[in-house]
């Protein structure tokens, strides 16, 4: 469950930094919301991974065996301000190409 | 403390909040409204903060820390009032009164929500002043940042729209940084509140600590993002000189809150135990790269909007820099700096606007070019008969002088004050018979080389915009437009006239920070507000 965790948040945030360096829009777009889901998933492994374990504390719930509620709601933060962020990210972007004519994340073309 | 005063500590974050949300409501055709509307919230965010600085700067032990939701310390989210932030809060509302009241010209009418966007910045800066908790702090950040977006892009163009493009790319990738590493501290301290985290930052066992360093090192790169540190910078010139002008100078305080973030954490949590000193270097040499990159970038500017730009990353060097040195002294006088430069830029990224309208786009960049090149004709202009100096051009003129020489930290204003107190505090005035080592006296040049660069700059860009300018059209500025920037001169001077008091209170708030257990335990002893349960049931219980 680790290793495939891992695996996931790396090659995640490897697509979202080749991305996030591309030189259209569009490719540094997708590069953030890759960064973003790798993030994600890292910060809610940074609370252990645990399968079939509640996380609130209740009376018949063992201390031991219960899941960190902290990491699940930074997560839901971070989300919700991810998305938004890149929503609003989106917008910039089709202004940039309705301004300049083109997706270059320089507003210039490139030379053919 | 009587009760309500305890309240007005969350007001900094409430008011804003609650004038953005009915500023939302009012009709974008009733400008009147909402420029009052603002302009009320800004002036009582002015009054409030003065009263918080008030109560900070007396003599009084103010145990300024708000429990939200009335959850004890380590459990729920807590504001904490100190010295330091009571100082960064009174600051945020003198410039963004400033920039207000300078919007209302005419750039509050050029695109939609201005003043929502406004008080939501001012709403998450103060709150990432105040905030007592890692991940409130993100939110805060965010915030503060998704105002600044908008702000950014108002007035559109392509232009605004490239820079801001860059600017959002930037920082979203800032903010990804900036979790991962929060995830990490947390992961390995379990905590996510700074008294918490600073209790336990010296006890942690040292296979877990060498990941809270790294995840405390992550952190770090997004604030100094922000703060603007070389390599971490380029996006920053280009950002604030394509801002509008009142963006632009509410802009000079972002930078400097990436500066307050780390001043605020590395003497939290990094002061003592096995961890101490943690990146002091890092901000000593990345604080000296800022520096003399943008040194040279204010030597290289054409632009009068570039040059304010490389001003922003000259002072984020000078206090990364000095603020690695790590000596108490020394960084009582950063904090005068930083006062004194956050005005100064302020200032001057609202006068570039007022100084530029007399010229046409582009005229610098040419004036530049003949300079390097050589007048295509050497005739002198026949002589008049004495021009006589227009007052707007005689205002203007001294306003651009004053930013000149606080920009460059010469005598009177406070930028030489400042100036002077961190290097007399570097060369150890005190300590007769040791000289300065090598080390000293090359930050004690770097410093003096960057504000002489300043001056050649502000000298040229001064004497091309009022001396020699060959239409000789007066711009028209109204007075709303260039009080704001006197306002903001003026506090530079009343911090001259009041060094004294202003270095003592530098001083005592050094002293404060350089003890981090004053902090956590005012943090770990607050003591929660009693239920009204509870307090009904002891009464009945006496009776």
């Amino acid at each position: 469950m680790e290793i495939i965790l891992s695996i996931a948040i790396g090659v995640m945030t490897t697509c979202g930094v080749w991305l996030l360096l591309r030189p259209r829009t569009y490719q540094v777009i997708v590069g953030l919301c890759m960064l973003s889901y790798a993030v994600n998933l890292f910060i809610f492994g940074v609370g252990g991974v645990k399968t079939n374990v509640p996380p609130l504390l209740t009376d018949d719930v063992a201390t031991g065996a219960l899941a960190d509620p902290v990491p699940q709601a930074l997560v839901l933060t971070a989300i919700v301000i991810g998305f938004a962020t890149t929503a609003l990210f989106l917008v910039v972007l089709l202004a940039s190409r309705g301004l300049t004519g083109t997706d270059h994340v320089d507003g210039r073309g490139d030379r053919k | 403390m009587n009760d309500w005063t305890h309240h007005l500590i969350i007001a900094p974050v409430l008011l804003p909040v609650i004038a953005a949300a009915i500023l939302l409501f009012i009709d974008e055709r009733s400008r009147i409204l909402k420029a009052l509307v603002s302009l009320a919230a800004a002036l009582l965010l002015v009054v409030i903060s003065f009263v918080l600085f008030r109560i900070e700067s007396g003599p009084n032990d103010f145990e300024g820390v708000y429990l939200l939701g009335n959850w004890a310390a380590p459990f729920g989210i807590v504001l904490v009032l100190d010295a330091l932030s009571a100082l960064m809060l009174l600051l945020t509302s003198l410039l963004g009164l400033a920039a207000l009241v300078y919007s209302l010209a005419r750039w509050h009418t050029v695109g939609a929500h201005f003043h929502t966007m406004f008080q939501l910045l001012l709403m998450g800066v103060n709150g990432a002043f105040l905030t007592g908790d890692l991940f409130n702090l993100f939110v805060f950040f965010e915030v503060m940042l998704a105002a600044s977006y908008g702000l950014l892009l108002h007035g559109s163009g392509p232009l605004r729209v490239k820079a801001g493009m860059h600017y959002i790319a930037v920082n979203l990738a800032a903010a990804l940084l900036f979790l991962i590493g929060v995830s990490l501290i947390y992961g390995t301290a379990g905590t996510l509140n700074m008294a918490d985290l600073a209790a336990r930052i010296p006890d942690i066992e040292p296979d877990r600590r060498m990941l809270m360093e790294a995840g405390a090192g992550v952190l770090g790169i997004a604030f100094l993002i922000k703060a603007g540190m070389w390599p971490l910078c380029f996006w920053l010139p280009t950002a604030y000189s394509a801002a509008s002008a009142p963006v632009a100078g509410i802009f000079a305080i972002l930078s400097k809150l990436g500066i307050y973030v780390i001043l605020r954490l590395t003497m939290l949590l990094f002061s003592d135990g096995p961890s101490a000193g943690f990146g002091s270097d890092v901000l000593l040499y990345g604080g000296i790269a800022t520096l003399i990159f943008g040194t040279v970038g204010v030597l290289a500017s054409q632009a009068l909007g570039r040059l304010a730009g490389f001003s922003v990353l000259v002072s984020s060097g000078t206090l990364l820099m000095v603020l690695g040195i790590n000596d108490g002294a020394v960084s009582s006088g950063a904090l005068l700096y930083l006062v004194s430069s956050t005005l100064t830029i302020g200032a001057f990224f609202m006068l570039i606007e007022l100084v530029e309208r007399g010229q046409d786009a582009g005229a610098n960049v040419l004036a530049v070019t003949m300079e390097a090149y050589g007048d295509a004709d050497e005739d002198e202009p026949e002589e008049g008969d004495g021009v006589t100096m227009p007052g707007t051009m005689a205002i203007l003129g001294i306003c651009f002088a004053a930013c000149g020489i606080l920009l460059a930290g010469l005598p009177p204003l406070s930028g030489f004050v400042a100036k002077f107190a961190m290097l007399s505090a570097m060369m150890g005035t005190g300590a007769i018979g040791v000289p300065p080592t090598a080390a000293v006296w090359t930050l004690v040049a770097l410093v003096i080389l960057s504000g002489v660069a300043s001056l050649i700059s502000m000298t040229r860009a001064g004497i091309r915009t009022f001396w020699s300018s060959i239409e000789g059209t007066v711009p028209r500025v109204l007075v709303i437009e260039i009080v704001p920037v006197m306002f903001l001169l003026s506090l530079t001077l009343a911090l001259t006239v009041q060094a004294g008091p202003a270095m003592q209170y530098m001083d005592t708030t050094i002293r404060t920070l350089a003890n981090p257990s004053i902090y956590i335990d005012t943090v770990k002893n607050a003591i929660v507000v009693e239920s009204y349960k509870d307090r009904a049931g002891a009464r009945e219980g006496s009776e």
